[in-house]
């Protein structure tokens, strides 16, 4: 494979499709679950779900894609460290976009409520009922969620700041309209 | 082979004198009464923990059959706590005025190949609605086993009120599930 020095087209689409979804997702999730008992929490719930399982389905799309295309390498000029942490990170975020809505389908699976996405298509219960198990796999979503959170926040601010500060092409590489005007 | 042509001789000698007997006795620890419901287009199961039964049924007689089934509505589960709360309110069953439902049969008609239709009064929060509750009906072990489900349309009874009524979210058909297992009494 040759090494390439820029996104393709469909790696930044994906990146920014499935950031879409999650960044969707994940405010609805921490909305619906405080609410009391409603109909409107009943539709908020399934199409908290519709949207994880469209992640998922992206995710799978994106990690697909990826294994057949390598990015480019980080700009030069980082320190080694930074090099290290922004690998470690993309890795971990791989991981949890592929954890956290499994961990979601888990859960209702375990709970006994289970997914017809947009309320259409019936999806198979990847576990049986156990309602303890449920529980337990809602804290396993939460925990996984607000640790993709907390490296997403990383992520970004990082993204921004190299944007900013050291004023490289990292964040216009990703986001081609926003050109960095700068030498690089 | 001997054995087998034994068996096959005795057989029906032996369903014929089980299915003879009337059934009338419901075991309690082998009987079930469930639901099932569509939220947002999902069926979600619950069952209803505590429920009284008087079931006579011969096969040989079914129109002579008869049933009374008396749910304590107290004792749902409706998958979680909220739910179960939501349940027992005024909107849904509101258990404080109407603490039970029950389903009065004495019409039963066999359909062909174990399968029976019970006919019946339904009354559920005040309203009584007819209805007809298919079940089929196998022998197992000695005793009668049936599996039915009574459909009701839950606005009829008016359970689910108010911002529940909205069928799109709670569909209105939901399906009580029954299976009972009933021992024989010897016939006189
Ligand atoms: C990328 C996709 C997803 C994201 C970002 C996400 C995010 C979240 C968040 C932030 C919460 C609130 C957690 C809390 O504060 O306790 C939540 C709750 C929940 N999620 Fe997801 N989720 C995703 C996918 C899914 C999927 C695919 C399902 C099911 C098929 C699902 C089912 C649920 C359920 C049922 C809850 C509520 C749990 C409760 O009642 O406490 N999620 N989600
Ligand atoms: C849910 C949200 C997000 C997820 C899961 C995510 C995930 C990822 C992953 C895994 C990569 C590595 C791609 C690869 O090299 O294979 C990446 C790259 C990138 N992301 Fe995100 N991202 C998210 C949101 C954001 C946001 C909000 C920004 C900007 C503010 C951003 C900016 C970037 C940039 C600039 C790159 C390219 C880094 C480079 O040049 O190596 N991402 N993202």
């Amino acid at each position: 494979m040759n090494t390439p020095t820029a996104y393709t087209r469909s790696a930044i689409v994906l990146h920014w499709l499935v950031a879409l979804t999650i960044l969707c997702a994940f405010p609805l999730g921490v909305y619906m679950h405080e609410l009391p008992l409603s109909p409107n929490k009943l539709q908020l719930y399934s199409y908290h779900k519709w949207l994880g399982i469209s992640a998922l389905l992206l995710v799978a799309i994106r990690l697909g894609w990826r294994l057949g295309h390598r990015p480019p390498p980080l700009l030069p000029g980082m320190p080694r460290w930074q090099e290290i942490a922004a690998h470690a990170i993309h890795h971990s975020l791989y991981l949890l976009m592929l954890a956290v809505p499994l961990s979601g389908w888990l859960m209702s699976s375990a709970l006994g409520f289970s997914v017809v996405w947009f309320g259409v298509i019936p999806l198979p219960d990847l576990i049986g009922k156990d309602k303890q198990l449920g529980e337990l796999l809602k804290d396993v979503h939460a925990t996984l969620n607000f640790t993709m959170l907390a490296l997403v926040l990383v992520h970004a601010a990082a993204a921004i700041k190299h944007h900013l500060f050291e004023r490289d092409g990292t964040l216009a590489r990703m986001l081609p309209f926003i050109k960095q005007e700068s030498k690089t | 082979m001997k054995r087998l042509l034994l068996a096959l001789l005795m057989s029906p000698l032996a369903v014929g004198s089980v299915s003879a007997a009337e059934f009338n006795a419901v075991l309690g620890d082998k009987s079930a009464v469930n639901f099932v419901s569509k939220q947002m287009g999902v069926p979600v199961e619950g069952k209803f923990k505590k429920f009284a039964a008087q079931i006579s049924f011969d096969t040989n007689k079914p129109e002579k059959g008869r049933a009374q089934i008396e749910i304590e509505l107290a004792s749902i589960d409706a998958g979680n706590s909220d739910a179960n709360d939501e349940a027992k309110g005024k909107a849904w069953f509101n258990i404080r005025e109407f603490p039970t439902a029950k389903f009065v049969s004495g019409g039963i008609k066999s359909v062909g190949n174990g399968r029976y239709e019970a006919a019946g009064q339904m009354t559920i929060k005040g309203k009584t609605r007819d209805v007809v509750a298919p079940f089929n009906a196998r022998l197992d072990g000695g005793n009668l086993v049936i599996d039915g489900a009574i459909p009701i349309l839950r606005l009829q009874y008016g359970i689910g009120d108010g911002a529940w009524a909205d069928t799109g979210t709670v569909a209105d058909e939901v399906q009580v599930r029954f299976h009972f297992t009933l021992a024989a009494t010897a016939k006189k």
